[in-house]
């Protein structure tokens, strides 16, 4: 008796600092901007907005149909997406995944300007001045970069600049299983 | 004068109290103002996650400022206002989590702690009390 109350004293207390260890060491690991999206398994929500190179074109959830999607919300003023912009370049040479730009909350004419002296790696770019649209996809920080599969249904969402590490990590294995799909 | 003076810079000292990060926004009625301040002060600000709606200035928190305003015009409640904030950016946004099966350890860990705590007082308490009894029965 004597010796497993002496036992529980020494134990008790390291059980427990390395349970607490543990817990701050996986909280030193998280990136509290890193949030899962609401939104996956869900289809992308209905929006009525203007294309930006034409802009008569009215567009909808009708684009996302039958096509593999990378939807990347973007604009001038966010430095990070400048970064991100070479990246999505040589990505966009790949012709079977559909590139789909959300001009968030941005000037039409900078953007314009942007893309003459960047390259446009987009097929369509949807404008959203007001940032609607981006509320109802959960955007909290551009650049941000949603993949939507052929029905229209959002797989996966990445928050901050795409890196070609986070792309052959995160993306292009979920592409080559909507692929087989 | 020099009371005046003072009293000058003393009511400038109290300008601050009345500037925030809010926009002007007109209710119809206090209750709908009590709402918005309601839901503005206990939402996360999911740029500057320590921050509230009302508190903050960025871009995002002006819109969903507006946003909540606009719903309340529309007079949706305080619940359904939560619920289409939630249904998008997640339980995160909300400074008082639900309860449910993920913060369950959350919301029982601080109680089954001071359980805890309690017990090892009550343990240590009745093993002075042994040994105090113990030198009493021998003095």
């Amino acid at each position: 008796m004597f010796n497993y109350a002496k036992l529980m004293k020494f134990l008790l207390p390291l059980v427990l600092f390395f349970l607490i260890s543990f817990f701050l060491w996986k909280g030193l690991q998280q990136d509290p901007h890193q949030l899962p999206s609401q939104l996956i398994g869900q289809k992308v929500p209905a929006f009525q907005l203007a294309e930006l190179l034409h802009e008569k074109q009215m567009m909808t959830p009708q684009i996302f149909q039958g096509h593999i999607t990378l939807l990347n919300i973007w604009a001038t003023w966010c430095a990070n997406c400048e970064t991100e912009h070479p990246v999505l370049n040589t990505l966009a040479q790949n012709k079977n995944i559909q590139f789909i730009g959300l001009n968030y909350k941005d000037d039409r004419k900078a953007a314009k300007l942007f893309l003459n002296a960047n390259g446009n790696p987009y097929q369509k770019i949807i404008v959203d001045d007001q940032g609607t649209f981006a509320i109802d996809l959960g955007v909290y920080g551009a650049p941000e970069t949603f993949l939507i599969d052929q029905q229209g249904i959002i797989r996966y969402r990445h928050i901050g600049p795409l890196t070609t590490t986070i792309w052959d990590k995160e993306f292009a294995p979920l592409i080559t299983q909507l692929e087989k799909e | 004068m020099k009371f005046r003076l003072n009293l000058v810079i003393l009511s400038l000292c109290f300008w601050c109290i009345f500037a925030n990060a809010q926009d002007i926004y007109n209710f119809a009625n206090n209750e709908q103002q009590k709402t918005f301040n309601y839901l503005t002060e206990n939402l996360r600000c999911l740029v500057c996650q320590n921050q509230n709606l009302a508190d903050s200035n960025a871009s995002l928190a002006k819109d969903l400022r507006r946003q909540i305003y606009q719903q309340i015009l529309q007079g949706q409640s305080t619940a359904e206002i939560q619920h289409y904030l939630v249904s998008r950016y997640g339980d995160f946004i909300l400074f008082k989590p639900p309860l449910n099966i993920t913060t369950l350890v959350l919301w029982f860990a601080p109680f089954a702690l001071l359980l805890f705590g309690l017990g090892i007082l009550l343990l240590i308490i009745k093993k002075h009390r042994h040994i105090n009894s113990a030198k009493m029965t021998l003095s």
